[in-house]
């Protein structure tokens, strides 16, 4: 009986802390490569940092219990992230450790906390403001952020619109030309590391043309900024005279860029077309389709099928992965809602293969069964939407879920 | 008794013509609610999904909602008007905005709202044309 009862204690303790391992969801991955849960059942999980000692940030874009930064850490060292400590009352997207600083975005303000030598935060209950006043109406809010070598950090101002029309989102409504969201949105804008308390205005816009570049990084191979963009929606909801269900559930591509200082990636006047491997001028800004525009914009390194929303990317630095991983992209794909009726598509890593900054052959599927069914016909049915992506010191790469707020650490153990 | 068996059939016409009109309502309603769900598999369903359940941090559900069920007036107005300010629905916020759909014509607008009031679980009353085209004709509140 006494045995029982320690048993039974066991098992409550094992399954009593929201950061214990709990086996659900296996993922398919490559041969040679595992998966485990580390974290389950924060909510909203957004994107994700991992530190040298193996913490690991979430920002959460709902609060729990009032905090929307949670840390886990496995203090004893037996491989479970018992140790948890929750901070920040805002929430937000993006995450990420630079220098000795823990950076953390609301939809409108960078934060940062200094980090000590035991790798604590100093003090999580008062943040450094890097830069407040960033435009947040909302629709594609979320401050991604990655950092350069040189002192900066790029922040991810997405396009409050669909395509910029005069009505956003109303079927007919003209495209505006110029598109003036441009000014202050729908772009990537790079700040000082170095002073703190900036506004908008002390920032520079670094590339533009980009509706949502959810998913950014910066390659240290090649010294150069590289993000994942979402697409446009509602081609065949506002044009079923030039798109079909089918089309429409296809096009246009979401898009891997790499992107220089002064880049333009076309939005909102044209989207990708991977089956005709151009830029098509938008219908609202006068497309029929097949008619190309922006001549001055670059073209994207790919074009992936439609609506599946890449919401991370991680250029991969470690060893611990076979060879050809190395300086390879991995990218997060949430899962589409904009296929409606056809099958939804996504719900998976993927893995772009690269060197000297260019693919060098075709993307794959590297991590998938996130959404515990296939295909996905009800977007509520599925269990988690891959949402962002960190790598540890010793090369594992991890995946969040914002849908029940799951993270796994997938490492290579052939 | 000719008065009489007068009375029997004007009864008996009586009764008929009332069958044939309730057939007909309900024939009418089916119809509407049909041509509804082509309204909402056109315009609705992209965002608000078959199921009606929504997109996490997107688009709301339609399933269960008050908004549905609710007043008829703020529904209708949703649909002519769009909605840019944050809803709150079952303790989540939604990031899209929803656009005017003025485009639609009073029935059609009618009948979609028909059927997302009797579909993924809800069970509310049919809304008129002329219901929608009252919402329409006055200045849309500032
Ligand atoms: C482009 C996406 C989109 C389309 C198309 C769309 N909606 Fe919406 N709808 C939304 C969003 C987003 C909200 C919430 C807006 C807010 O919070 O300000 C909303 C809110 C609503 C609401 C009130 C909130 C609720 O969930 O009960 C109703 C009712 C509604 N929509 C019905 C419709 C109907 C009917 C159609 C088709 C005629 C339609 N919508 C088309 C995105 C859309």
């Amino acid at each position: 009986m006494q045995k029982f009862s320690l048993i039974l204690g066991l098992f409550c303790w094992v399954n009593y802390g929201i950061a214990q391992p709990k086996l659900t969801v296996p993922l398919q991955l490559p041969s040679g490569f595992k998966s485990t849960i580390v974290a389950n059942d924060f909510g909203k999980v957004r994107h994700i940092a991992v530190h040298s000692n193996g913490d690991i940030y979430m920002k959460l874009d709902k609060l729990v219990n009032g905090k929307g930064i949670i840390r886990l850490r496995d203090a004893n060292k037996d491989g479970v992230m018992e140790d948890t400590l929750a901070f920040g009352n805002y929430t937000g997207t993006g995450i990420g450790i630079h220098n000795g600083y823990l950076y953390a975005t609301s939809d409108q303000t960078i934060y940062r906390y200094p980090l000590d030598a035991n790798q604590n935060i100093v003090n999580p209950d008062q943040p450094e403001i890097l830069v407040d006043g960033l435009l947040n109406k909302r629709q594609h809010a979320s401050k991604s952020i990655t950092f350069d070598r040189q002192g900066h950090i790029y922040v991810n101002i997405g396009a409050p619109s669909n395509v910029c029309q005069e009505q956003d989102r109303q079927k007919g409504s003209p495209g505006l030309t110029p598109c003036p969201i441009l000014e202050n949105a729908g772009g990537i804008w790079q700040f000082s590391t170095t002073k703190l308390n900036q506004s908008f205005s002390d920032g520079v816009r670094y590339a533009t043309g980009m509706r949502n570049a959810l998913g950014i990084d910066w390659n240290n191979e090649v010294n150069e900024l590289y993000v994942t963009i979402h697409g446009r929606d509602m081609l065949y909801q506002y044009f079923p005279e030039m798109y079909n269900q089918k089309t429409g559930a296809e096009l246009p591509s979401e898009t891997f860029y790499r992107v220089k200082q002064g880049d333009d990636c076309g939005w909102p006047y044209v989207h990708w077309d991977h089956f005709q491997n151009k830029k098509i001028l938008n219908p609202e800004y006068g497309g029929d389709g097949k008619k190309e525009g922006a001549p001055n914009a670059i073209s994207p390194l790919v074009g992936f099928p439609g609506h599946m929303a890449p919401n991370a990317l991680l250029i991969y630095k470690g060893n611990q992965f076979p060879e050809r991983y190395k300086h390879g992209a991995f990218i997060a794909f949430h899962g589409s809602w904009n296929r409606s009726p056809e099958p939804q598509e996504g719900f998976y890593v993927v893995f772009v293969p690269m060197k000297n900054g260019q693919p060098t052959g075709k993307w794959e599927v590297f991590a998938d069964g996130f959404s515990g069914m296939s295909p996905v016909t009800n977007l509520s049915a599925a269990k988690h939407r891959p949402t962002g992506l960190a790598e540890g010191a010793d090369g594992a790469l991890y995946v969040s879920d914002d849908k029940a707020g799951h993270v796994w650490k997938i490492i290579y153990k052939p | 008794m000719r008065f009489k068996k007068h009375c029997i059939l004007y009864c008996l016409s009586m009764l008929l013509g009332f069958l044939v009109s309730a057939q007909s309502k309900t024939l009418s309603e089916s119809k509407r609610l049909a041509n509804g769900k082509k309204v909402y598999s056109m315009y609705c369903l992209a965002c608000h999904q078959a199921d009606g359940n929504g997109v996490p941090r997107l688009n709301p559900p339609l399933a269960g909602t008050d908004y549905v069920t609710g007043s008829k007036t703020r529904l209708i107005d949703i649909v002519l008007y769009g909605l840019t300010e944050p809803l709150e629905i079952n303790d989540e916020v939604y990031n899209n905005p929803m656009a005017s759909h003025a485009f639609l014509s009073d029935q059609q607008v009618a009948d979609v709202l028909s059927y997302i009031r009797n579909s993924f679980g809800n069970k509310a009353g049919m809304i008129a044309a002329t219901e929608v085209k009252k919402q329409r004709n006055r200045q849309p509140k500032k």
